[in-house]
């Protein structure tokens, strides 16, 4: 990625939110505060504008770098920029961190103004479409009535399915990456074992570690250690590492003996010191209540009715996590509604985190899609 | 024939192609294209038939041209069938020209008549004049609508439109209305199994 097509230098902004959100679950929050980053320019029309919405351990932090932190590269600078396929020469783009996040916007780590003390355990489960109904608020505050396009991956792709559903009058076009209309048993199961890891960790304090002076370092490395292995995908992971060995010779220890385990550990230490442990367990779970076609007795076509936007829907082949017969679930529920919908399965063999490189023809269908959105 | 020409040429009897197909499609419906390239077809017939298309396609570079095209495209192999679209969901499905590059004839046609009430198939004919020249001369027939060598050509299914009709006979499927043209694109009306170059088709189940 040339630094030539980067937006740069870029600023984190916050706002603060007043009113009251009910969230999904019934709970209030008196207020929140959002962190966000944009990049590009708002036309005088207000019609370029387009959101990004982060996945599992995203953030606002989309594209360029900080000034006082230039290694600090935004997750999807290799899509968002200048000339790049999501261009800010042309689109108003948004990045948020969600509510509940770890990266600044309210979330169990900030106080809770009615004890004083951090939210800790005490932060209110919330749910892709409470996300929605946040992102909302900022899309208000920042003069943005339509969204040219919501586009996500994973999570992401669900929170951009998300908006089509609930605000249908202020999304234009979908682009709903990697992702699936509900998680599977399968995809719940990997991450109950993610939550049990953190849950069971002795620092973890029933959520309240913070104020126990500890981080639940153990669980959060466990937790990353799993969800990494179902990034990836089975031949990428063979052909990364297949069973080379660390020392060239098996040790017969519990140490590290093949190459996988280390990266593996590396991954999981990497991300247990910055990741917030009740974040992760909150993501994990609006990841499993996520399901459209729950109150439409499973029928995603009748959920879906409500939609108005164009989608762009893709998928990758070694996807296993959101494997591309989930996305064709949706396809052809939006088939089904008569919407308008393009369906790319991209020959990939980075597993789930595909959607996060720059394969050239992944790079050439969003470059496609974005570029016939009239703004 | 020039590079040029040849070019021009093509585009004629895309045009042509697609005039026919469009004669058959009522405005404002809802069509289905299977192996609908880079959409060109549908988008022809949106812009003089207004209807609301989809296509499918395998290939790559196909589906990317169809997203250029501003066309909806699912991206999907029409030999595993047509899974996911619903009975009887179009006014019509269409295969224009790419019957004979794909290996289930008989469940992709049965799959047609399923999601659609009517189906429209266009192909070369094998047993046109000419090909059944080059063939008793002792070659493959490389013709207007078979341009290719034996060695490189994405057909994998031969047939006639004798053969056609049998098979449709067979498989209990009604040809409602045949157009057979030369390679000069001049209709046909005797013996089109002799005479005919490219078919067309509208085929339905008997009501």
């Amino acid at each position: 990625m040339s630094s030539e097509n980067s937006v740069g230098v870029v600023a984190s902004q916050r706002v603060q939110f007043a009113e009251p959100l009910l969230l999904k679950s019934g709970a209030e929050l008196p207020g929140f505060e959002l962190v966000f980053e944009t990049y590009g320019t708002l036309n005088s029309e207000h019609s370029n504008a387009v959101l990004v919405c982060h996945a599992l351990s995203g953030s606002h932090h989309v594209a360029g770098h900080y000034a006082d932190d230039p290694e600090n590269v935004g997750w999807w600078d290799n899509l968002v920029g200048p000339g790049k396929p999501l261009d800010t020469r042309k689109f108003f783009v948004v990045g948020v961190n969600n509510l509940g996040g770890c990266y600044g916007s309210t979330g169990p780590l900030s106080i809770n103004p009615e004890s004083g003390r951090r939210y800790g355990a005490d932060f209110p489960m919330v749910t892709v479409e409470d996300w929605v109904a946040a992102q909302a608020r900022l899309a208000d505050h920042l003069g943005i009535a339509t969204w040219a396009a919501v586009v996500g991956g994973s999570l992401g792709g669900m929170q951009a399915l998300a908006w089509s559903l609930q605000l249908p009058e202020r999304i234009r076009h979908a682009l709903v990456i990697a992702s699936a209309p509900k998680l599977s048993a399968q995809n719940i199961a990997f991450n109950e074992v993610a939550r049990q890891a953190i849950v069971s960790d002795p620092d973890f304090h029933g959520g309240n570690y913070a104020e126990n002076g500890v981080v639940p370092t153990r669980g959060l490395r466990l937790a990353r250690m799993v969800g990494h292995i179902t990034y990836l995908s089975d031949s990428q992971m063979g052909e990364k590492f297949g069973r080379q060995l660390r020392h060239g010779e098996h040790k017969f220890s519990y140490d590290v003996d093949f190459e996988v385990e280390s990266y593996l550990r590396y991954q999981g230490d990497k991300f247990a010191k910055f990741f917030d442990a009740n974040t992760y367990l909150m993501m994990t779970k609006a990841l499993d209540y996520f399901d459209p076609a729950y109150d439409y007795d499973g029928n995603l076509a009748a959920a879906l009715a409500r939609a108005r936007a164009s989608f762009l829907v893709a998928s990758f082949s070694t996807d296993w996590r959101f494997s591309p017969a989930r996305s064709r679930e949706i396809v052809f529920a939006l088939l089904h509604n008569r919407l308008h919908v393009a369906y790319a399965q991209i020959e990939c063999d980075a597993g789930h985190d595909s959607f996060l490189l720059d394969d050239p023809h992944y790079h050439a269908v969003l470059r496609a899609y974005l570029e016939n959105i009239a703004v | 024939m020039t590079e040029h020409e040849r070019r021009v040429k093509a585009e004629q009897r895309e045009r042509f192609d697609f005039a026919v197909i469009a004669s058959w499609i009522p405005p404002g419906e809802r069509v289905l294209d299977l192996g609908c390239g880079d959409g060109r077809l549908l988008r022809y017939l949106s812009e003089t038939r207004d209807v609301a298309g989809y296509g499918v396609e395998i290939d790559d570079d196909s589906v990317l041209g169809c997203i250029r095209n501003g066309v909806d495209v699912i991206q999907m192999d029409i030999e595993c069938g047509l899974s996911g679209f619903e009975d009887k969901s179009f006014d019509h499905v269409i295969i224009s020209q790419a019957l004979q590059t794909m290996h289930a004839t008989e469940g992709i046609l049965n799959e047609m008549l399923r999601v659609a009430d009517e189906a429209v198939v266009s192909f070369p004919n094998f047993a046109y004049r000419t090909n059944r020249a080059a063939i008793a001369e002792g070659h493959m027939p490389v013709s207007e609508d078979l341009p290719y060598d034996w060695f490189d050509t994405p057909n994998v299914r031969f047939f006639t439109v004798a053969d056609f009709e049998d098979l449709c006979t067979r498989l209990g499927i009604e040809i409602r209305e045949r157009l057979t043209f030369d390679e000069a694109g001049r209709e046909v009306t005797e013996d089109p199994n002799l005479n005919g170059s490219l078919a067309f088709y509208r085929l339905g189940r008997g009501s």
